[in-house]
């Protein structure tokens, strides 16, 4: 197994070719280009069989992959940010056609003011979009979660479209090394796309046509339906991927030296993995700590986040977003799975690295440190901006 | 009996739910004749989103994907794209829109659709307004026009900007084939779309189609008025193919525009130096293609 030492968007061609996408429709936008460019690279020199259509616009290259995967091709594309929510339309159209579109978005922040720097707000704002959402830590997960996405999402018990996040730069453009498995290692791993029902001339339908009112609720609850499935089969192929390439990176929650702690912080990307190395720290220090990574946002871990709310006293979730009018989307979703959980540990949210801004080791630490004190400190402000400029090290909202 | 000239087969069958006089339903119908059962065809939405019927009826016998407004460039792109994944060659991708759908909000996806010279064919079945949502003007709404949006009122409100030639933007592409049909000429419907299966490269089509409901005429006349059409030079009929124009009806006796016009209720508004004016644009127009053919003639 050949390891290249590549950033997250190589990682992410490498993943599109080693799967074999057949169709890839692409829009440059910062930082994503160096993901096109390579793929461009891999088709002009004969390494990549693929239809690369140099679509010219974000809005086409995911219309033109919903007709491409109704036809029967395995398709991929890659965004971020405005490129992201330029789809947005057409991002429905994708799930409620049951195409297994795989898709890279960095992880960018949303103007005004302009940004190009790490920032969860436009993939949280396809939330209800009907995609699976996953947000990598490392390279080497960017491009495992591509091989497993293609399959779980191919699979005909679920035929849904999936987003693998990776943060503006951080991950996008900072090279480590990535263990590329062997092509016939993943061909025996992905079998070729065979969807159930495709446009065929020689079994002619009609595809996303009108329903009355009468209908409309059956084909939602029938996507209702695959979701349920999808989520014992992300299960399954975390297991199956760890025996075929000896890694796992979780399945739906990340969690980390959360047995027996009394205090988790929980995140996505790669402030996880500065969580991490605080985590170490703190245990050294005696302090019983933990990180749960969310690595899919959706389908959401409402059980496992149950489980984990069990053992601790108290959770900080940590959002790289914010959505005005109410909380962090990561929040607002914990403390809703855990509405109905019978154990309801403190629960407290974070807003920290909006546009790029670092989440440090010593920010992650006092974080740790508060959130260790919660159960004790009684009622918690809820929300905390952190590391505000000009300003008191934290301001309440709301 | 008459010979019958166009192909026998069907491939739209009854238990669509089009309007009674409907130009768009013929210009399915003559499309599907011409290219036949190995085609696949994209519709965005309008008229036709909902003619082939609701779930889960479906009136054509051709494989049918109903797109998002302003996507069929980039779904007969996608299409095209997956066909040639898998080998496939003898397969008619056909993305089949509206005027609105292709003029106004589509017209970016089929730029770049046609400027990447995809294999394509694209039908633009004009009817002069967006009659789905209910008659509001389109930038193919002709000037002089009532609408539900350019209402006349009291204050000679009709559409007044020119309609967008979007001919000359497709030739402008330098695509390898651009034609205007009439579905009041099935012969040369036909004979045009079936000239395409032999070109390599995007082919676009003007498909002029009246609506009775919108234009305010009576069903039984649509083709009658789809013939007036041409035959007064308000829609000629010609091909542009590697720039070189051809007019495919060189009408013999002209009818005048006031007539055209006069037997449409969307027009009935229309002051007589208006209809004047109509007419002399018309002559201009005419003149210009006329100049055009005979410039080209070599090419």
């Amino acid at each position: 197994m050949p390891k290249l030492v590549i950033t997250g968007n190589y990682s992410l061609a490498y993943g599109a070719k080693l799967c074999r996408a057949e169709v890839v429709a692409a829009y440059p936008i910062t930082p994503q280009t160096t993901v096109v460019e390579k793929i461009a690279e891999f088709v002009a020199n004969d390494e990549m069989d693929t239809q690369y259509v140099k679509v010219e616009s974000e809005h086409t290259a995911m219309a033109a992959l919903v007709s491409a995967s109704l036809a029967g091709a395995r398709t991929f594309t890659a965004t971020s940010s405005h490129g992201l929510t330029l789809m947005h339309e057409v991002l429905i159209w994708a799930s409620g056609s049951r195409t297994p579109i795989v898709m890279g978005n960095i992880n960018r922040a949303m103007a005004p003011p302009w940004s190009v720097w790490a920032d969860h707000l436009d993939s949280v704002a396809q939330r209800d979009t009907g995609w699976m959402q996953m947000y990598a830590e490392t390279n080497q997960e960017v491009l495992d979660s591509i091989i497993q996405a293609y399959k779980f999402c191919e699979n005909n018990d679920v035929l849904l479209p999936c987003m693998i996040m990776e943060d503006a730069f951080f991950l996008s453009h900072t090279s480590e090394a990535v263990d590329i498995p062997e092509q016939k290692e993943v061909d025996d791993f992905l079998p070729p796309f065979d969807p159930p029902e495709k446009l065929d001339v020689d079994d002619p339908k009609g595809f996303c046509s009108l329903v009355m009112p009468d209908w409309y609720m059956e084909f939602r609850y029938l996507m209702y339906e695959a979701w349920n499935r999808a989520r014992k089969i992300i299960y399954d192929v975390v297991e199956d991927f760890e025996k075929k390439f000896g890694r796992n990176h979780g399945a739906l929650l990340d969690t980390y030296r959360c047995d027996d702690a009394d205090a988790v912080l929980m995140a996505a990307g790669t402030a996880a993995a500065t969580c991490r190395e605080v985590v170490d720290d703190l245990r050294s220090k005696g302090k019983k700590v933990g990180l749960a990574r969310i690595r899919f946002f959706r389908p959401f871990p409402t059980d496992e986040l149950r489980s984990l709310a069990k053992e601790v006293d108290s959770i900080g979730v940590l959002d790289r977003s914010f959505t005005f009018g109410h909380g962090g989307a990561f929040y607002s979703e914990v403390a809703g799975a855990l509405y109905n959980s019978p154990t309801k540990p403190a629960l407290k949210n974070y807003i920290a690295g909006l546009g790029g801004r670092d989440i440090t080791p010593n920010t992650l630490e006092r974080l740790f440190e508060d959130v260790l004190n919660l159960p004790e400190n009684g009622p918690v402000k809820e929300i905390e901006w952190v590391d505000l400029k000009d300003a008191p090290p934290s301001k309440e909202v709301g | 009996m008459g010979k019958i000239t166009i192909p026998e087969e069907e491939y739209m069958h009854p238990g669509h739910i089009a309007c009674l006089g409907c130009g768009g339903a013929l210009a399915m119908r003559y499309m599907l004749k011409a290219l036949g059962k190995r085609t696949i065809v994209s519709v965005p939405a309008c008229c036709w989103a909902i003619m082939h019927g609701k779930h889960p009826n479906f009136a054509l016998g051709v494989p049918l994907v109903d797109t998002a407004f302003e996507v069929t460039g980039a779904s007969i792109s996608g299409m095209r794209a997956a066909l040639d994944a898998k080998g496939i060659k003898d397969v008619n991708v056909v993305g089949f829109a509206g005027d609105g759908g292709t003029v106004d909000i589509g017209i970016q996806a089929l730029s770049g659709a046609v400027e990447r010279n995809t294999n394509i064919f694209y039908v633009m079945y004009d009817n002069e307004a967006y009659m789905n949502t209910g008659i509001q003007r389109s930038g193919a709404t002709p000037p002089g026009a009532w609408t539900t949006t350019t209402p006349v009122g009291t204050t000679q409100d009709w559409k007044k900007a020119p309609k967008k030639n979007m001919v000359e933007i497709m030739v402008a592409h330098k695509i390898p084939y651009t034609a205007t049909v009439n579905v009041a000429f099935p012969e040369d419907f036909v004979k045009k779309l079936q000239k395409g299966k032999d070109i390599e490269g995007p082919k676009f089509y003007h498909a002029f189609a009246p609506c009775p409901t919108g234009w305010r005429h009576p069903p039984e006349i649509t083709v009658s008025i789809a013939k007036m059409a041409t035959d007064s030079n308000v829609f000629p009929l010609y091909e542009v193919e590697g720039g070189k124009y051809k007019i495919t009806r060189k009408p013999k006796k002209r009818v005048p525009v006031k007539e055209y016009l006069g037997i449409q209720g969307r027009f009935r508004h229309l002051p007589e130096e208006m209809i004047d004016w109509i007419q002399r644009e018309v002559d201009k127009e005419w003149e210009l293609l006329l100049r055009k053919e005979e410039y080209t003639a070599d090419f």
